[in-house]
């Protein structure tokens, strides 16, 4: 399609304008987080480090990412395994009631997260609780981990979608069973999307605040909670201001991972490409 | 004799089924046991009561929450509020993603195209509240949008606006895959044929990028239905459906589960609408 001088412009236009819409609010938290004053205020009147080393001091946020690192990790571990078999279970056979498979995975991600919330807090109460398991981590990683099996799903069908299956036939015809065969020959190949996979659920956990809300005992508190429960008061604005900021700064290392997981995938299919005659 | 591990490798090599059996069981029961087990018991809790004076449920079976639902004005005020919030925030997020998504996909160069990209999807990790908690501060009174010239404060302009950026990467990405994969050569046929720009764009890029514009609108649509924390912290006085499910939870479960079927019904209605175009693939 032929663009014209004045389109392109429009265009680019466009897409400045969303990429300035997209970083301003989080800028104007950055630049807040260095804001001398304790009430907020705009312009800043001054630029001060304080609020950062008091937070850093400050054991609730502390403790709060540590069970958010736990709750993430658990979630991530329990996603990946249950995925990974899902997508293998939907890639490489035919069977019926495979888009039912499908619907159930998208399922607890479509509907919305307080609908999963108040499901599950509703059904631990009538079951777990009832067996003297209490509402703690252990529920915060069940719901998270039941939200989180698609992306892994998503991850590994899309990728054993594209991997032939004559590697695998070669390997089982050299003589090494199914078990064998998955280890050495599936698993490598697909191990970037499982380590995409795991990283989307991670950060998928990481920022879940309503089913963590409703899955949570009253001495959980994990990162999000921390920031809804400080929104409120106001001498916590500077403090909530810094965590903002920080989880900011740390989206880089996400992209910055996905980025370095695609430039080792890309040679692959090319060196593989190399070596058939 | 072969060992233990390599026999059972053998009967699962010669027997697909079995399998299957095997790949499945752990999933399915996970979601069948911690999911739909789940939503079963909230279902069946709708049908429950609330004593008003002790605040305690009655297993009494009976429709009484489905009727308040259905007579009330306020619910069905709230529901359609609801409906209207999400069509906006997706109408909007695929008005502002479609020229980016075409930008990043068709117009720019390769190395502009990889830093566009990385830009666009690091704020997508950055985090719900924190990006909630931007537009607290940038709408406050005494806030930049204040500074500039004026705020529209809290209220729906806010709730739709704050809803449509933190969705907005959803809907672009899977625009850009699809503008991305569209062939040249469609684009060049339709020009030798004579057709303008606009036309081209109207009749071959459109129809070939749908799936994907439905695709990123169930995220838009159906999480902008659910939402009611960023209502809660900018949306003012407004109320959503997912602000009475809140509510209610913990003096009036049964009334809760009940609202609750409402965005259920409304997003598996757009999930089952959406499926037959193959949207759901491209998610």
């Amino acid at each position: 399609m032929h663009l014209s001088r004045g389109a392109r412009a429009a265009l680019r236009l466009a897409t400045a304008a969303g990429l300035a819409v997209l970083y301003l609010p989080l800028l104007v938290v950055l630049v807040n987080s260095f804001n001398a004053s304790r009430s907020f205020a705009w312009p800043p009147t001054g630029l001060t480090l304080r609020w950062w080393s008091a937070a850093w001091q400050e054991a609730g946020v502390r403790d709060a990412l540590w069970t958010s690192v736990r709750a993430g990790l658990g979630a991530t571990a329990v996603a990946l395994v249950l995925g990974t078999m899902a997508a293998f279970a939907a890639t490489r056979h035919r069977f019926f009631g495979r888009q039912t498979v499908s619907f159930l995975l998208i399922l607890p991600i479509a509907l919305p997260g307080i609908v999963t919330g108040i499901a599950l807090n509703a059904a631990f109460r009538t079951v777990l609780t009832p067996l003297g398991i209490g509402f703690g981590l252990f529920t915060v990683v069940v719901g998270h981990a039941t939200f989180c099996i698609v992306v892994v799903f998503n991850n590994v069908s899309a990728r054993l979608r594209r991997l032939p299956t004559s590697s695998e036939d070669a390997s089982a015809d050299l003589g090494a069973h199914t078990f064998q065969t998955f280890w050495y020959v599936t698993l490598p190949a697909v191990r970037g999307a499982l380590f995409a996979g795991a990283l989307l659920a991670f950060a998928l956990s990481f920022d879940e605040i309503v089913v963590t809300t409703f899955t949570a005992g009253p001495g959980t508190q994990t990162l999000p909670l921390w920031i809804f429960a400080n929104l409120a008061r106001p001498n916590q604005g500077p403090v909530v201001d810094v965590v903002a900021s920080a989880l900011i700064l740390l989206s880089a290392l996400p992209v910055y991972l996905a980025h370095r997981m695609s430039e080792e995938r890309d040679p692959a299919p090319r060196t593989r490409q190399a070596r058939l005659p | 004799m072969p060992s233990p591990v390599r026999r059972l490798a053998g009967a699962l090599h010669r027997r697909p089924g079995l399998r299957l059996a095997a790949l499945l069981c752990a999933p399915m029961a996970w979601l069948t046991l911690a999911y739909l087990g789940s939503l079963t018991v909230l279902l069946l809790s709708a049908f429950w009561t609330t004593n008003d004076f002790t605040s305690n449920i009655e297993y009494v079976w009976n429709t009484a929450n489905f009727t308040q639902l259905v007579s009330d004005p306020l619910y069905r005020a709230v529901a359609l509020r609801t409906l209207a919030i999400a069509v906006g925030v997706t109408v909007l997020d695929a008005v502002l993603a479609l020229p980016m998504a075409f930008y990043l996909a068709r117009v720019a160069r390769s190395a502009t195209r990889r830093l566009l990209l990385v830009a666009v999807t690091t704020p997508l990790w950055a985090g719900y509240l924190v990006k909630v908690y931007a537009w607290w501060v940038l709408l406050s009174h005494g806030g930049v949008l204040d500074w500039l010239g004026g705020t529209p404060g809290f209220g729906v302009p806010a709730v739709v606006v704050t809803l449509a950026y933190l969705w907005l990467p959803y809907m672009l990405l899977p625009l850009y895959a699809a503008l991305a994969q569209l062939p040249a050569s469609y684009l060049e046929a339709s020009a030798d044929l004579g057709a303008r720009p606009w036309a081209t764009l109207r009749t071959v890029v459109l129809p070939i990028v749908k799936p994907a514009l439905l695709a990123g609108s169930v995220f838009t649509f159906s999480l902008s239905l659910g939402d009611y924390l960023t209502v809660q912290i900018v949306g003012g006085t407004t109320q959503m459906i997912g602000n009475v499910i809140a509510d209610n939870v913990t003096l009036n479960l049964p009334l809760a589960a009940a609202v609750s079927c409402v965005p259920v019904l409304l997003v598996v209605g757009y999930l089952l609408a959406v499926r037959r175009t193959g949207a759901l693939e491209s998610l």
